[in-house]
């Protein structure tokens, strides 16, 4: 997974632009079996453009939670972890039957060591939470049914 | 001697102490999560141990784990970075307790440090000023606490840093609200819910200086200011502090190395200051006792390599450097690229970076493990470069940074590239000296 050495130092690169800027040239690709360096005019300056080997898969995966799509639901403003209450042991911030409006706090995701309020984004009654605490949600998720036909 | 350094820490700062590790000759092991096995940073160490699954709780704040990873790697040094474990006593002595070297400060300063109630019980034996303020083991502790120190407030995690679990209340009808989420991001950031309650200072600058210390002598490398935050977030650092009186300035600095040469503090670490924007009195908050992010704006205007300088002191050397071979040259400015939608509420956009240009060019460094194709996985904090500019003045800064923004390109993320264009072009900053209001006051 590792190799001997990074391709070329900040330094050297610097040095590309410097070397790109005495001439009339645009750009300069170099191609390696381990990686790809563009390094191009941009108006008044240079940019350094870096790609590495095609085997680097995606990292990071996301659990999609399998959830039926239909219906009003409140669903995931981002991906992360979802909590249905504010601190391990608090109770939940809604119950099903609970009524709720559009502002109403219903969970928090947490993504990137940030604690996201997830709103209700509707008028209407819980009808079912689709998702178990402290669970890796996709963004879009469906968290909650949502029974907006209540008076 | 350190012939083999594992570095406990992963995204740009993995790949900063990796290259000065490269320059001494260093071995660099490097641990990573399941979810950063094909990041730059393990593509650039020399070696790679996988500490667990992608859960920090389960990899990067693992002391059990890291230490495992570390021995399995054979180093026998460990360099833990900022955030993470970096000021944690408990691992440090592990690291110690398993045959290898922590490089950062001993135990006692990290013990000192590491709570910001100790810190300022030490800050006070050291003879620095600090704010009114106390501690809170719970809610009711905290509406106790809160009533005697009276309203706008802070509340932070006692065990925190870097803003996370910092919350500011203006009236006691908001303060339980506000101290449940406090506790819970202490809790999930640091493992240690308790808060400490503080007058907040309504028109102040956040100062720091960064000090080196050998157990026998201390120095400073001057001041960075960090008063451009959101929600106690730093943005934008630079160095030196801009608009402050020279005896002021002097006078930060040399409260700085009292408190190192107090601690006998061996390593590099930051002494943090609030700042009155108006009369320049200052009053210290906490030592951060670690390398921080905002630490290139020194070394542009130093010289100086401070990893390289941790991993020196670490290994037992004395400090070569004398304060009258610290003259510093210049202004620096760095930007914190993060994977932030700014305009909705900086909500994290984690993702697959599809292109990542980079500006480059004289006085412009580029610190990021993000090429394109990056990955930046929803677990761990939202920071996926900095932009550092280096100039002799501060308006050549400035407009520096102005046009290295205009070369930044970030595709298939959201991030807070114009959020900064937009601060550059502020007039308040263009000026210089912006207390930690600024932000509330930008133009958007």
């Amino acid at each position: 997974m590792s190799t001997p050495d990074l391709p070329l130092s900040p330094e050297d690169v610097a040095e590309i632009a410097a070397i790109l800027d005495g001439t009339a040239y645009q750009r300069l690709d170099v191609t390696t079996a381990r990686f790809r360096l563009r390094v191009a005019r941009d108006g008044d300056g240079f940019t350094q453009e870096w790609t590495f080997g095609e085997d680097a898969a995606p990292a990071a995966t996301v659990e999609a939670v399998a959830t039926a799509d239909t219906g009003p639901g409140v669903r995931a403003p981002l991906p992360g972890t979802f909590y249905r209450a504010p601190a391990p042991g608090a109770p939940p911030f809604v119950e099903p039957g609970a009524t709720v409006g559009p502002d109403t706090v219903v969970g928090i995701i947490e993504t990137m060591k940030l604690m996201n309020p997830v709103h209700a984004g509707a008028h209407g009654t819980i009808a079912e939470v689709l998702v178990d605490n402290a669970t890796m949600v996709a963004k879009g998720t469906v968290l909650m049914r949502l029974d907006d036909t209540a008076p | 001697m350190i012939r083999r350094l594992f570095i406990a820490n992963r995204g740009e700062i993995a790949l900063r102490i990796i290259r000065t590790a490269r320059a001494m000759g260093l071995v660099s092991v490097l641990g990573v999560s399941e979810a950063d096995r094909h990041s730059l940073p393990a593509l650039s160490a020399d070696e790679v141990v996988v500490i667990g699954p992608a859960p920090s709780a389960q990899s990067y704040l693992d002391v059990g784990a890291v230490v495992a990873a570390a021995r399995a790697g054979r180093a026998d040094a460990v360099h833990p970075g900022y955030g993470f474990l970096s000021e944690n006593a408990a691992f440090a002595q592990a690291v110690a307790a398993a045959g290898m070297i922590f490089v950062g400060p001993d135990l006692a300063s990290l013990t000192a440090m590491g709570d910001k109630l100790m810190a300022r019980t030490v800050g006070i034996a050291a003879g620095l000023p600090v704010v009114p303020g106390g501690e809170a083991a719970d809610k009711a502790a905290a509406r106790a606490q809160a009533a005697h120190t009276g309203y706008p407030l802070l509340l932070k995690a006692v065990s925190g840093g870097g803003g996370r679990g910092m919350k500011r209340v203006d009236a006691p009808d908001q303060l339980d609200a506000q101290i449940d989420m406090a506790m819970a991001e202490a809790q999930a950031a640091f493992g240690d819910p308790r808060v400490y309650v503080e007058r907040f200072i309504a028109r102040g600058r956040h100062v720091e200086v960064q000090v080196l210390g050998d157990g026998h002598e201390a120095i400073h490398l001057g001041t960075r200011d960090c008063s451009i935050q959101r929600r106690f977030q730093k943005l934008v650092e630079e160095a030196p502090a801009p608009a402050i009186p020279a005896d002021k300035r002097a006078a930060i600095e040399v409260a700085a190395v009292n408190l190192a040469r107090h601690l006998q503090y061996r390593g590099a670490g930051t002494v943090e200051f609030l700042v009155d924007a108006e009369t320049f009195d200052f009053y210290f908050l906490e030592m951060n006792a670690r390398i921080q992010v905002e630490h290139p704006v020194t070394e542009a205007i130093t010289g100086v390599d401070l990893i390289e300088q941790q991993i020196l002191i670490a290994g037992g050397a004395r400090l070569s450097l004398r304060q009258g071979d610290i003259r510093p040259l210049g202004h620096a400015i760095e930007v914190r690229i993060n994977a932030e939608d700014w305009r909705a509420d900086f909500r994290p956009s984690p993702g697959r970076v599809t292109r990542a240009a980079w500006p480059v060019g004289p006085g412009i460094r580029i610190d990021t493990h993000i090429a394109s194709g990056g990955e930046v996985p929803p677990y761990y904090d939202s920071l996926i470069g900095k932009l550092i500019v280096a100039a002799p003045t501060r308006a050549q800064a400035v407009a520096l940074l102005a046009r290295a923004l205009d070369h930044l390109t970030i595709e298939g993320v959201d991030t807070t590239r114009d959020l900064h264009r937009a601060i550059v072009a502020d007039p308040r900053f263009v000026t210089g000296g912006v207390d930690t209001r600024f932000f509330e006051g930008l133009a958007r």
